[in-house]
């Protein structure tokens, strides 16, 4: 405890009798990059949505920043992104941020000042007079990104952030991700079935249907299963539970 | 501070919706009026009032009006009746009696409220006004009686089908979901949509009230301020109501299917038809319903000149109704987030 920002314990949650999320345990030590790395259909969202509060566990605690989900300060303390954008497209991209920075409660003056900086950060500033529904995926993808920073939160859990996001862009993200971490310790959790954005994070969990299978820095991953890239790890890690 | 957000995003997004404004404005306009001339059609044709030892003086006030006036002093009601003739005033000691014939409702309906308005000043000095009819009674009126209740309706309606699409299409894009991953309350969300759709259901009121009375000269003899009173609870329990049902619905379509299911039976119990011929256990099925009490008010109001505490029930049952929905609307939010 105190060092964990999100520590899990022993979660199930099953819909109407499948398995989505095993028995779990997981713990996201405070100031770290995790990613959570697995394939479509693992059960990354489900577990998300339950870490934010949004889905009910059937057995097993959660506890984020030391408080146990759900809990009304964790929604002021955790940036999220959803995995599917989750904006008004007959708004403008400005007029979205507004908005969302109107519901953390930020003053007026706060507001104006993070909506550009999360604008900056996502290369959407010549752009937020904009309507989104004319935005392309990958706008839509940064402005989501965007709202999740809006508020400067503590944690951060975006949901496949760099999905429709081109090489050069994600790259961008991802330095900025560290950014945030190094510099303003933020804890970010991370889902991903990138293998190259695998290798950026401090540490890792594999997930498949709904177990972790293997946890870990990147290099011990890759020396446990003496593999040179994740697509081998993924495959060992896989057909070792099997 | 949070629902201020979200009113001023749902003022945002409607006033870009040049169409929906539209629909919500308009259309209820084009309809009331459409139905206004289909009912009141006849009233182009001229109205012959036959009179009866009328003092000088009325038959001069009574020529300034539409009416082409008989002057037959030995006049009879098997005489109207033969003739066809839409209505009779004869003028006696202290007992004047106006006969009807009310083959069509709301022509006789108009000419006695003209006639009624004529008459006025000198009333209290002709003495009792008896009304005779000789087809059917007073209660034969069509469009006078249901205009009152069409407005309630309109206003149920394109309140129920906007706020219900607006809140189904934030529950399909995730919207919603986002929402309740920030710190904003259940009630906030649910205040904040009924402040914002709230805010256009006012302006759609008014714009419907003013039109049907000003413009249609819908019948109204009671305070208009109660009216739009009225009215604005009608928006309310249409609001709620409309936004707890999306929550039932996972397309447009769905929505739509709520029509024939929500809004359609609630007119037939409203008042077109006469309840009170009604099987008492279908009589109570209307009672279940907003709109029969909004109507019920909305008539007592517009068509008999009821006052407040005349009304108070009727408001205070769907004051009722609009809090359930609410309430109940504050719950199906938990399903996103138990907070």
């Amino acid at each position: 405890m105190g060092n964990q920002a999100i520590s899990i314990k022993s979660l199930e949650k099953r819909f109407q009798h499948k398995q989505v999320i095993a028995p779990l345990s997981l713990d996201v030590p405070k100031g770290q990059l995790m990613g959570l790395l697995g394939p479509s259909g693992c059960g990354k969202t489900t577990l998300i949505k339950m870490i934010m509060g949004m889905l009910k566990p059937d057995s097993g605690t959660i506890q984020v920043l030391d408080l146990t989900v759900p809990h009304k300060q964790l929604l002021n303390d955790i940036g999220y992104m959803a995995q599917s954008d989750a904006l008004y497209t007959d708004l403008t991209g400005e007029e979205n941020l507004h908005f969302f920075a109107k519901l953390y409660s930020l003053s007026k003056a706060e507001r104006i000042e993070r909506v550009a900086y999360a604008a900056r950060l996502v290369r959407l500033t010549d752009d937020l007079q904009l309507k989104v529904e004319n935005y392309s995926g990958g706008m839509k993808r940064r402005l989501s990104l965007a709202i999740a920073l809006i508020q400067n939160p503590k944690l951060l859990i975006l949901d496949e952030p760099t999905v429709g996001i081109d090489p050069v862009l994600k790259k961008e993200i991802w330095q900025e991700l560290i950014r945030l971490k190094e510099q303003e310790q933020k804890t970010i959790l991370v889902t991903t079935h990138a293998m190259d954005e695998a290798e950026r994070c401090d540490q890792l969990a594999m997930l498949r249907s709904g177990h972790i299978i293997a946890q870990g820095t990147p290099q011990e991953l890759k020396e446990h299963y003496q593999a040179k890239d994740f697509d081998e790890v993924f495959v060992k890690a896989g057909g070792e539970v099997q | 501070m949070r629902i201020g957000a979200i009113v001023t995003r749902i003022i945002q997004q409607m006033k870009r919706d040049k169409r929906t404004l539209a629909l919500l404005f308009l259309a209820p306009l084009l309809v009331l009026s459409l139905m206004s001339f289909i009912f009141n059609s006849n009233e182009a044709s001229s109205v012959t009032l036959v009179i009866s030892n009328a003092p000088a003086p009325l038959i001069d006030k009574l020529k300034e009006t539409d009416f082409i006036i008989i002057e037959d002093n030995a006049f009879s009601k098997k005489q109207l009746h033969d003739k066809e003739y839409d209505g009779w005033l004869a003028i006696e000691q202290n007992a004047s009696k106006l006969t009807l014939l009310n083959d069509d409702p709301s022509l006789a309906k108009t000419l006695a409220m003209q006639l009624a308005q004529v008459l006025q000043p000198s009333q209290a000095a002709m003495g009792s006004f008896e009304t005779d009819y000789v087809y059917g009674d007073e209660d034969t009126a069509i469009f006078d009686i249901f205009s009152p209740m069409l407005i309630g309706f309109f206003v149920f309606f394109f309140v129920f089908l906007i706020t219900g699409i607006a809140l189904l299409k934030e529950r399909t894009s995730g919207t919603l979901e986002r929402l309740l991953a920030t710190p904003i309350k259940r009630s906030e969300i649910v205040a904040g949509y009924m402040v914002g759709y709230g805010l256009f259901a006012f302006l759609q009121t008014i714009i419907i009230v003013l039109f049907g009375i000003y413009v249609l000269d819908i019948v109204h003899v009671g305070s208009i301020w109660l009216v739009l009173l009225i009215n604005m609870m009608v928006a309310l329990v249409s609001l709620s109501l409309g936004a707890l049902l999306s929550s039932f619905a996972a397309s447009e379509f769905q929505m739509m299917q709520f029509i024939p299911l929500v809004i359609v039976p609630q007119v037939f119990f409203s008042g077109i038809f006469p309840l009170d011929s009604m099987a008492e256990w279908l009589q109570n099925i209307g009672r279940i319903m907003p709109l029969y009490y909004a109507a019920d008010a909305l008539n007592g109001v517009m068509y008999k000149g009821y006052s407040l505490p005349d009304i108070i029930v009727n408001l205070s049952i769907l004051a009722c109704f609009a809090i359930v929905f609410i309430t109940l609307n504050m719950i199906s939010l938990k399903k996103y987030r138990s907070l």
